[in-house]
């Protein structure tokens, strides 16, 4: 568990470096990620310990959001003034997202083999 | 009743109240969700945030000061991104398979999203900087908040429009899904990591299941990304 929390905050500190030598626009936990993934390509499997850590962390993620969202308070006037044009958007713009998207890849995929 | 005083200034200022305060609205709206049989219309995160910032306006407390202490919890997103390499490992020869139309899907939702945003708010009459903090809003916080600051708008707003429109993504999405008739987990997933980021991504672990949850961390990593070059781009060339 403890190598493991350990493996992900080093991808991520390399990714770190990396986006900042190369002035990537990508954040680094990103970079990170891909780093984590070429990595277990080349290892074959997912160690128990990465696997134990990274379940761990990733059935708490909806609570990892909070503090982020608390800074709505923050923009009160703004979102006070605009706020229809706001909730419209919001809602409008998501579902037309959801829609093509969802569109888009099942057409493309039903070319392929196995199809569920 | 001056040495409770005391406690309370001491309190409010240490990293423990704002963790203690997260923990149990997060506790508490997750419990409330469970009892309300698990509706995306009462979304854990969103409840936890009201809870907080009501408690936040009440002991007045600053957004700052309880950043202060949240951010240890803030600070797991990054680690969390990277274990998303995990399931998506899991799922690698699906990707594989997948590919290209994953690719094409992926522009074409990104491109969708931002038009579709950035159309309503000019027709419904928003304000500049509206529009411009909430064009990056399907893109995963971390990123939409150095793409708002790079095209003009408002990061710390950006990052809260990010989280209602990932709630927003978890209401709407079953309803489409079962509209357009897709049933493919890994369609499901994509979908709803390109339109709801992280939120789309946890509710597809706990609410559809490992493989459309991988799928959408694939595709929230994707978004991301890709978002990065094409927005600020998109932006440039509609020159708002």
């Amino acid at each position: 568990m403890l190598i493991g929390l350990l493996v992900l905050l080093a991808c991520q500190l390399l990714g770190e470096l990396i986006g900042r030598a190369l002035a990537l626009p990508v954040p680094s936990p990103v970079l990170g990620m891909l780093l984590l993934l070429i990595a277990l390509i080349f290892y074959g499997k997912v160690p128990d310990g990465v696997r134990q850590a990274s379940e761990g962390i990733l059935s708490y993620l909806a609570l990892l959001f909070v503090p982020a969202g608390v800074g709505l308070m923050v923009h009160y006037p703004l979102i006070a003034a605009d706020w229809w044009v706001i909730a419209i958007a919001l809602v409008v713009s998501t579902g037309i997202t959801l829609a093509v998207t969802a569109w888009v890849l099942n057409k493309l995929h039903q070319g392929g083999a196995n199809h569920e | 009743m001056n040495e409770l005083q005391d406690i309370w200034v001491y309190l409010s200022a240490s990293p423990l109240l704002s963790l203690l305060v997260t923990l149990a609205a997060f506790i508490l709206s997750s419990w409330i969700n469970k009892r309300a049989g698990g509706t995306p219309f009462l979304h854990p995160v969103i409840v936890a945030i009201a809870f907080v910032i009501s408690f936040l306006l009440l002991a007045d407390i600053e957004y700052q000061d309880y950043f202060e202490g949240a951010q240890f919890i803030h600070f797991l997103l990054g680690p969390a991104t990277v274990a998303l390499a995990v399931p998506l490992f899991d799922h690698l020869e699906r990707v594989r398979q997948m590919l290209v139309p994953l690719l094409v899907a992926c522009v074409t939702g990104i491109v969708t999203a931002a038009l579709s945003t950035i159309g309503l708010v000019l027709l419904l009459g928003g304000s500049r900087e509206t529009l411009l903090s909430l064009t990056p809003k399907s893109v995963t916080s971390p990123i939409a908040m150095g793409i708002a600051e790079k095209i003009g708008g408002y990061a710390s707003l950006t990052a809260g429009l990010v989280l209602i429109t990932g709630a927003i993504g978890c209401v709407l999405a079953p309803w489409i899904f079962q509209r357009l008739r897709i049933q493919d987990q890994s369609i499901q997933g994509f979908t709803m990591g390109l339109a709801a980021h992280g939120f789309g991504t946890a509710y597809c672990f706990s609410s559809i299941g490992a493989m459309a949850g991988a799928f959408a961390g694939l595709a929230m990593g994707l978004t991301g990304m890709l978002s990065a070059f094409i927005l600020p781009l998109l932006v440039k060339i509609l020159g708002i």
